[in-house]
């Protein structure tokens, strides 16, 4: 408990420092953060005009639609504000700075994690934010308890999710030396995947993203729980469960960790 | 008390001709040449020792600081610091040493230089006392007290050297690995810091391991050299038992500036 306490205090530590260090560079800080915040914007219009044509994708009307992308993109945007070191993983390995991380008395991760945080993707969250409330308002769901409850497990299990991919996408640094771009068809290619709820890939997608990389676990069961097409209790936790995906990532990163071979002198 | 036996440590690097094609090739069929980096290395270090750890580029010097700070895990072969194995027990192994790499910084670049001591006192769970204590004394040694309030990038390199051994020193360890601490430095600044190291080791007992291409830095600090090339350890001894050695490889032809004759010995282990 008290090393979490230290942990937690760590890195607040480390936030700060790097919003010290971003406002060093105002003007920069403030058009990444707006960029960020248009990029975001183009998807919600896809999804918009699409539904100008069509009233309906294999069931699900607009504003359901409208509700799963809104939670997947929180969720996407909490990993990403918060994982951002693993993002950038082949740099600190490729500069030597991972040596640096090795020599000081604190788990790699969390030093990883504190090594970047990226507060310019707060405009993509923010652009999160407002889908999210503007989903939710849309969406026509009767709310109760449970149902906020399942929505909270699925920001918890969603974040985890795409932690998860990003920190399997840096533990493939230590075997490659540099970062891999197919690993952004997980990551990013799930936000965009993500738009439409899973099961209107087909059968195959939807065992695969049940059983591999467990996107539906955190968007398409829950979603079918919100919309009352599910009524089984095990919806409810089924995002939780997700959680598990981080088990083989950490294993693969300690296992990278172990192998890592620096650079340079 | 540090002890290494027997290290031994290999890295595949992939070889290819200059050329796309030959790029194009070695994309689909990579060559590897394995590169014995260090091989049936051994030496002990007692607490309190300064040691100079020299040889030419390439000869393993970095390996060797950075298995013995539990970066790299070696191949083969015992270490054992303080009853510590560096690379199975990191977290508790690092605690207890400093480390400066002279061609890298450990400063947050952007922020000034007392917002990262405040973070390593975090990061090394320093009480506040101790921490007082320690960076009031590291600012009066190596005269920080300008520089501290300075952001890291707009420091010189002699300046932020001063503040990277500060830094490696905080948390007041037992043992200090310098890696070229003394690179790209001003004749000034190089005094500052070799004047610093050796007062470190005198009044902390502080053990100072230390590589450097400066011979002057080795003349001035260490008693003890240790000559690696080509992965083996190729003497250990005093500044005398080199003179001696490259005086008699050389036939009595060096006139003994300390350059000459590391040159003349180098020459003389073909390494």
């Amino acid at each position: 408990m008290d090393k979490l306490c230290r942990g937690l205090r760590l890195y607040r530590h480390y936030i700060s420092i790097n919003i010290r260090s971003a406002m060093q560079y105002k003007m920069s800080f403030f058009l990444t953060a707006v960029g960020q915040f248009l990029v975001s914007f183009n998807v919600f219009l896809g999804i918009f005009f699409m539904f100008q044509r069509f009233s309906r994708v294999e069931g699900f009307t607009y504003s359901e639609v409208l509700l799963g992308f809104s939670i997947i993109l929180m969720e996407f945007s909490l990993a990403e504000m918060s994982a951002r070191g693993f993002d950038l993983f082949p740099r600190t390995v490729r500069s030597g700075e991972f040596d640096r991380i090795l020599v000081r008395p604190r788990n790699e991760i969390l030093q990883v994690l504190g090594s970047k945080f990226e507060l310019t993707r707060f405009g993509r969250m923010l652009q999160a934010l407002v889908m999210f409330v503007y989903g939710i308002a849309k969406s026509g769901v009767t709310w109760n308890a449970s149902k906020v409850v399942t929505v909270l497990f699925m920001l918890i299990g969603g974040t985890a999710v795409f932690s998860g991919l990003f920190l399997i996408y840096a533990a493939l640094c230590f075997f490659t030396l540099d970062g891999l771009e197919f690993m952004n068809v997980f990551t990013d290619g799930a936000r965009e995947f993500g738009k439409y709820p899973v099961g209107v890939y087909g059968k195959k997608i939807l065992l695969f993203s049940t059983f591999v990389v467990p996107y539906a676990l955190i968007q398409y069961y829950p979603l079918l729980y919100l919309l009352e097409r599910r009524t089984e209790p095990i919806y409810i936790v089924l995002p939780l469960l997700a959680c598990l995906f981080l088990l083989p990532a950490y294993g693969l990163w300690r296992f990278g960790v172990g192998r890592y071979q620096s650079s340079g002198s | 008390m540090i002890t290494v036996e027997h290290l031994c440590k290999s890295y595949r690097i992939a070889k290819r001709n200059a050329g796309f094609s030959e790029a194009l090739r070695a994309f689909f069929h990579r060559e590897y040449e394995v590169i014995e980096a260090l091989s049936d290395v051994s030496f002990t270090i007692a607490d309190g020792e300064m040691v100079g750890y020299i040889g030419p580029n390439g000869a393993g010097k970095s390996s060797t600081i950075k298995i013995l700070s539990g970066i790299l895990t070696p191949d083969d072969g015992t270490v054992l610091i303080d009853g510590r194995v560096p690379w199975l027990d990191r977290i508790r192994h690092v605690k207890e040493i400093g480390v400066v790499f002279g061609q890298r910084s450990q400063l947050w670049w952007d922020v000034p230089v007392i917002d990262s001591f405040e973070l390593l006192k975090d990061i090394y769970s320093i009480p506040q006392e101790t921490y007082r204590q320690k960076s009031e004394e590291l600012t009066e040694l190596l005269d920080l007290s300008e520089l501290l309030r300075t952001p890291a990038r707009q420091l010189s390199l002699g300046q932020r050297m001063r503040c990277e051994i500060a830094a490696s020193l905080l948390h007041d360890p037992n043992i200090l690995f310098l890696d070229e601490p003394t690179i790209g430095l001003d004749a000034v600044s190089k005094l500052a810091v070799r004047d610093f190291i050796l007062k470190q080791n005198r009044e902390h007992g502080t053990t100072v391991i230390l590589t450097t291409h400066d011979m002057q830095d080795i003349e001035a600090l260490t008693s003890r050299i240790i000559l690696i090339g080509k992965g083996r350890i190729l003497m250990d001894g005093t500044l005398e038992d080199i003179r001696r050695a490259a005086g008699s490889a050389a036939c009595g032809a060096a006139d003994g500036r300390i350059d000459e004759l590391i040159a003349q010995l180098y020459r003389s282990y073909e390494i």
